[in-house]
């Protein structure tokens, strides 16, 4: 079923209902919105957006202070809209949009977001040797192992 | 039709001789005062022709200010005799006897070359220069050092994780698996088909000073002339002799003492290296 607030409107292209977010969890192209840049030399990164241009652009800023990545002009395209918001004005200079970073508390909630710990978890995982990589599986054979005894146990008692 | 620019132009430049064409305070010659030699300059300008017009054009020029005497500072004397003075050739003759100084000219020997008394009747193609350094030994890559654990990729211990002892002189690696650990003996291998991983095992009580090239090299059977000698006879294996059993217990005991110390390694050197479906080998880090 079509939630309401997508009643009659064009959806660009074919849509999973099953993945439609909740309401309250639609994220936004707007002022304050945080998102983690996916292209370019500073992919990687989480970026604010302190104003938008036209509906394919918008400015972002680092904050520079914190990111080292200058207030600039990037492609929608180039990011990817986080849940997390900060309080600012459109256009907000750098020290007020710093102070609002800092308040919002923006590097530990991305830290505690499943998003962050999957993409460490998948780092981790690259910088792995081929002895680490050995140990993982011997490990992941062990902990099987014990598992299976204690359902097998549990379903022989059945 | 062309103009003809020497025609009927009196005065023009270009019917003037060279030496008088275009003077400038730049390029002009002293009117020095009486000639003192004769000297081939002197000459020269004696023979030229100086036609009235050329003298009138001269005069002309002076009165015009486009020729101008150079004129030294009063201090620094004129004329062709100071001026000789001033260059310092005069002095370097002087030092040599009146002579300018010349080097010895270097003997150019002169090779006898006597016609041979054969030469073939079709020029013999002679062969290129050869690269000279062929015979150096492969450089040993920076990640490969005593002790590392090293996947063989080719042969037949494919897949096999074992330790490198030392490169010998020939470039190719000397490995041990150990023997007892996962079959691979004290074994010569190339380079190029092994990957380095970044596992290390400490060698420092094993003693690989022996074993070179030579201890590796094929025994060559001898030829038995048999009248079945033209059919393919089972090539007797020589049974491995006891001091290559005996080498290869001295350095493994060694090794699987301190491989011991890690925990997994030794099943680590046991299993073998594959790739599985999401592997990407360009990715992996070893």
């Amino acid at each position: 079923p079509v939630p309401h607030w997508h009643q009659g409107q064009h959806l660009p292209g074919p849509v999973s209902w099953l993945k439609m977010p909740a309401y309250e969890d639609r994220r936004f192209v707007e002022i304050g919105r945080v998102c983690l840049v996916n292209f370019g030399a500073n992919a990687g990164k989480l970026v604010v957006i302190i104003n938008v241009i036209d509906n394919k652009r918008v400015l972002i800023d680092g904050p520079s202070t914190v990111n080292g990545i200058p207030r600039q002009v990037m492609p929608l395209k180039r990011l990817s809209l986080t849940g997390i918001k900060v309080n600012i004005c459109p256009g907000a200079r750098i020290t007020t949009l710093a102070k609002a970073y800092a308040a919002a508390e923006v590097p530990k909630k991305w830290a505690e977001s499943s998003w962050a710990k999957g993409i460490a978890k998948r780092a981790a995982k690259a910088q792995l040797s081929d002895f680490d990589r050995f140990k993982v599986m011997v490990a992941r054979k062990t902990r099987a192992r014990v598992i299976n005894s204690i359902v097998k146990k549990s379903l022989k008692k059945k | 039709e062309w103009p003809n620019s020497q025609e009927g132009h009196e005065g023009n430049s270009e019917s003037m001789p060279a030496s008088q064409k275009g003077l400038t305070p730049k390029g002009t010659k002293c009117d020095v005062g009486p000639k003192k030699k004769a000297g081939a300059r002197a000459v020269k300008r004696a023979n030229k022709k100086t036609t009235k017009h050329t003298v009138l054009h001269r005069a002309k020029a002076i009165v015009n200010g486009q020729i101008v005497k150079k004129v030294h500072a009063p201090s620094v004397p004129a004329g062709r005799s100071a001026s000789f003075k001033r260059g310092g050739s005069w002095a370097v003759k002087a030092k040599n006897g009146g002579k300018w100084p010349t080097h010895a000219k270097k003997a150019v020997e002169k090779k006898e070359t006597k016609a041979p008394r054969y030469y073939p009747a079709e020029d013999i193609p002679k062969p290129f220069d050869r690269r000279k350094n062929v015979n150096k030994s492969a450089k040993l890559r920076s990640s490969i050092t005593p002790g590392t654990v090293l996947i063989l990729l080719t042969g037949r211990f494919m897949g096999k994780r074992v330790v490198f002892l030392k490169q010998l002189e020939s470039g190719l690696l000397l490995v041990t698996g150990p023997f007892k650990v996962n079959g691979v003996p004290l074994r010569r291998i190339n380079q190029a088909y092994v990957i380095a991983t970044s596992t290390k095992v400490p060698v420092d009580g094993v003693n690989v000073s022996k074993f070179d090239d030579a201890y590796f090299a094929k025994i060559k059977a001898k030829k038995t002339k048999t009248a079945d000698g033209f059919f393919a006879t089972e090539e007797k294996k020589e049974p491995l002799s006891d001091a290559r059993k005996a080498d290869q217990k001295a350095v493994d005991s060694v090794l699987i003492a301190a491989i011991k110390k890690t925990e997994f390694l030794l099943p680590y050197l046991r299993s073998h290296f594959t790739l599985t479906n999401s592997d990407k080998p360009h990715e992996l880090k070893f």
